[in-house]
């Protein structure tokens, strides 16, 4: 058999190419397909060209260039903090939401979900209201490196919240129950049992939120006051190289978040096939 | 012959469905494909339905040509296991499904959903959506809709094997007599061979992709081609060099003529019947007995009880022999 | 999942109820609750002055245009492109599926980035020259469409994909076999079985688009009147001291957004509740 024919046994049809769409499905294929191209891979292909258009040396001076590379750091630094942060919280989070109940327990399903539908500019000023110069807390964050925290947090929150609850709700209860009459504690049980089923829903859910925290721009607009060297972040970099006409800097420095953003989806693509064998 | 399939082939990767199969299934009966989960049964009618493909060979349906026809032409009802009722839609719209895509009048739809839901007892639940009713109800619902097309053929795949064994029980014997009423030519798919022998006018058995035997029910009882329809269709012990029922061993508790000495190791009462399992000499499986109450009163059997076995006149026997042989069949005489 | 599953309640469930409470209100809710009451910190004056200048007005029309067109557009691609995922094979399918995604990861300011590079007028790849059919895009509504669809394009995907896996085919199938075309089971029986998925796909939808701030400043060159949208005259007027017009354009977005939540959240409801009562029959 040469390599050329390659044959598979078994395949009894020699099904060219290996589909199964009818005449109807494949135009709608093809329609989609232009559109998603149109809007979506052919724009992201032009910042990877654009960006390496001017070489290797070119691209490496715009992101190391000394303010950039800082918000580069600030900005991985606080995503890789706050998806830390939104493990831990965000699976305490959903295990409130599944095992708990309490009267009002509906409102926090609600309230978790208004970080995502918020529109990001009015998350900001939602931030500022309480963590202002004018907090009712006293607590004043603004223009603070913190404040680049705080707006993770914010934007980020539903992220592990809604990829763990449904895994939560999923689990056997009786394995629990098993485990417990096998003599093992809660905490036992928790990491032992409970945790290991979680695992893969967690870290799509932690992906997600990196990869929505290093691009995060809205939010900070009015909260952060983006000074440079200590509350600006990548995006805003990329921003004021556009507003400067410098296209080389900010494809650049937009390749290096695109890429971060591929890293995330591929991440994505393995662990929702494992939830999905485990589910 | 209402449905003939010839040369039929079917693969999954490397895995064989269907190998050759040559089938003819005359107007107006109920057949049952009975064999094993996994035998190629269900793919068989899906090929039929042309819900599936064929690889190679021919399907034709009262003497149309279907095999390259798609599902919609081929004017068959199709029941499925889990009923694939849809649940958005009412009881009488469901039925009304097949009629309305084939734009009939109204009031002809009208009459016709009404006429099926009462030949189902299904006419009380008109309005009633799928999710409210019961495993059973939801069936004939499903029988209702393919009957509504007015199919040359009605095709059933496991339609009873969701349900719990009461209601499957009562809803074969109604299958069995709406059968005898509306005597559309039928073919349903079943692992069950008491279900195929009970409601079937012929019974194909399929198993590994091939067909083992084609036959009226006692046909293939009395008369089985191979030690696995025989296997298949009713229990089956070894005595000696024979394969045979265990209601077909006759046992004596004094010495008979070519009958095979053994020790009753233990006598379990199941219902009716008693089980007697007895060990024979150089038999590593001990043989199996089956008979009524009264004649193992008779015989006052008990564990440590010596016997004699033989095989019953007329019984139904294969000679044991390996596996992969097909071995032969022959009655047994005396 | 209708019956109690409740952890037998010690200190630990206190506690960690307590925690994510506290949490909960002091990241989200307080904040929240703030905007309303500055809003109406003096009445209802800093709404009606909102809808009194015209700038204003545009600037929330321009929003709705481009969130309902990029919704639509969205809609259609999306039941589109979860039908061919689900129902259909075809080369590249994994890699399609994994793309699907990329909007969601992207930073808004690069999606304008791209947008710009190819669409641009003056050296985008494709912008010359559709700009002489007569057609602006960057700087004009056309790119604030598209950024937005853009950034809102995979979530109508999400939520019926899962919906027509679970779904299966047996339907369809039944449908076929009495003798519906592709076409007629898609529409009386497949889009009727996912209808509830797709209404929360274009809630959010909605919800996402309307709220476009990064990716639409890019592109849209923020003209007065004509392509700014509400929520860069969020901005706009927070940055020219005018806190309190900043935060009732804030709060009409962000009531929005929360009726968006709520209509998902009942609809999610009565789906679960609806469930719940088909398996127990």
């Amino acid at each position: 058999m040469t390599v050329a024919l390659e044959a598979r046994p078994g395949r009894s049809r020699p099904s060219l190419v290996g589909h199964n769409l009818t005449m109807a499905s494949g135009i709608g294929l093809g329609v989609s397909m232009l559109w998603f191209s149109l809007l979506v891979l052919i724009p992201l292909a032009a910042v990877m060209v654009t960006a390496s258009s001017g070489g290797w040396a070119e691209f490496w001076r715009s992101i190391t260039n000394d303010q950039t590379a800082a918000a580069i750091r600030l900005t991985v630094t606080a995503a890789a903090v706050v998806t830390l942060a939104n493990i831990v919280t965000g699976t305490a989070i959903a295990w409130v939401l599944v095992r708990d109940r309490f009267p009002g327990k509906g409102l926090l399903e609600l309230v978790i979900d208004i970080p995502f539908a918020l529109p990001t500019i009015v998350a900001g000023l939602v931030l500022l209201s309480l963590y202002g110069n004018d907090s009712p807390l006293g607590l004043h964050l603004a223009n603070t490196e913190w404040s680049i925290y705080l707006a993770f947090l914010f934007v980020t929150l539903p992220f592990v919240v809604r990829m763990v609850q449904p895994v939560l709700e999923e689990l056997d209860l009786e394995v629990e129950e098993a485990a417990a009459s096998l003599g093992a504690s809660r905490a036992t049980i928790f990491r032992r049992v409970v945790l290991p089923s979680l695992a893969p829903a967690i870290a799509a859910g932690a992906a997600l939120s990196f990869a929505r925290a290093v691009g995060e721009y809205g939010s900070l607009v009015l909260l952060s006051g983006n000074l440079p060297f200590e509350s600006e972040v990548t995006s805003v970099r990329i921003l004021s190289a556009i507003e400067n006409d410098n296209q080389a800097a900010a494809t650049s420095i937009a390749a290096v978040l695109l890429v971060i953003s591929l890293l995330v989806i591929v991440a994505l693509d393995v662990l929702q096939r494992r939830v999905a064998r485990r589910g | 012959m209402s449905i003939d399939v010839s040369g039929v082939n079917k693969r999954y990767g490397d895995f064989v469905a269907l190998q050759d199969i040559n089938l003819s299934l005359p107007t107006g009966q109920l057949t049952a494909l009975l064999g094993p989960s996994g035998g190629g049964k269900t793919t068989l009618l899906r090929i039929i339905a042309g819900l599936e493909t064929a690889d190679s060979g021919s399907v034709v349906i009262e003497g149309v040509e279907a095999t390259r026809l798609p599902v919609q032409k081929r004017n068959v009802g199709f029941v499925f296991q889990h009923y694939a009722a849809f649940k958005h839609l009412s009881v009488a719209r469901n039925v009304a499904f097949g009629l309305e895509i084939r734009k009939k009048p109204k009031a002809e739809i009208r009459a016709k959903v009404d006429e099926l839901l009462q030949l189902v007892h299904l006419d009380a639940f008109a309005d009633r959506l799928p999710s409210q009713l019961s495993g059973g109800q939801r069936q004939r619902m499903a029988l209702a809709r393919a009957l509504a097309i007015e199919p040359s053929v009605l095709l059933l795949d496991e339609p009873f094997g969701a349900l719990d064994a009461k209601v499957r029980k009562e809803l074969r014997d109604w299958l069995r007599r709406l059968h005898d009423e509306v005597h559309v030519t039928t073919v349903f798919v079943t692992h069950d061979q008491e279900e195929a022998l009970e409601v079937a006018d012929e019974i194909v058995v399929v198993n590994e992709g091939r067909v083992e035997q084609v036959g009226s029910p006692d046909q293939l009882y009395d008369e089985p081609a191979n030690d696995f329809v025989m296997g298949f269709l009713g229990e089956v012990t070894t005595l000696g060099d024979l394969r045979l029922r265990p209601h077909d061993i006759e046992v004596t508790t004094s010495p008979a003529p070519a009958a095979t000495q053994g020790t009753v190791t233990r006598a379990l009462r199941v219902g009716f019947e008693v089980r007697v399992t007895v060990s024979v000499p150089d038999q590593d499986v001990p043989v199996t007995v089956v008979m009524t109450r009264t004649h193992a009163r008779a015989l006052r059997l008990e564990a440590g009880s010596a016997v004699w076995l033989v095989a019953a006149e007329g019984a139904t026997a294969v000679t044991s022999s390996r596996p992969s042989a097909r071995p032969s069949v022959e009655p047994v005489a005396g | 999942m209708a019956e109690t599953r409740r952890a037998a309640a010690g200190p630990a469930t206190y506690l960690l109820r307590v925690f994510v409470i506290a949490y909960l209100v002091l990241l989200v809710a307080w904040p929240v609750v703030l905007v309303g009451t500055n809003t109406f910190a003096n009445g209802t004056q800093a709404l009606t002055d909102v809808f009194a200048d015209p700038d204003m007005v545009a600037a929330l029309r321009l929003s709705a245009i481009a969130a309902v067109v990029a919704t639509v557009i969205n809609t259609v691609f999306g039941v589109t492109i979860s039908m061919l995922l689900v129902r259909k094979q075809f080369p590249g399918k994994r890699v399609l599926s994994a793309l699907i995604d990329l909007p969601l990861s992207v930073s808004p300011i690069v999606v304008g980035l791209a947008l710009m590079l190819v669409y641009g007028g003056r050296n985008g790849w494709f912008g010359p020259t559709v700009e002489d059919w007569g057609l602006q895009v960057v700087f004009a509504t056309p790119g604030i469409v598209l950024a937005t669809a853009f950034v809102s394009l995979p979530l109508v995907i999400r939520e019926v994909v899962p919906v027509l896996h679970e779904l299966g085919t047996e339907q369809e199938q039944a449908a076929q076999s009495l003798g519906a075309s592709g076409w007629q089971t898609f529409w009386r029986i497949t889009l009727p079985s996912i209808k509830w998925a797709v209404i929360y796909g274009v809630v959010l939808t909605l919800a996402r688009s309307l709220g476009e701030f990064g990716a639409v400043k890019v592109v849209s060159g923020n003209v007065l009147g004509e392509t700014r949208t509400a929520t860069l005259a969020v901005e706009e007027r927070y940055l020219n001291f005018d806190q309190e017009g900043a935060y009732a354009v804030a709060f009409l977005l962000a009531s929005v957004s929360v009726l968006a939540i709520l209509v998902v959240f009942v609809l999610r409801a009565r789906g679960t509740r609806h469930r719940a009562f088909e398996r127990q029959s």
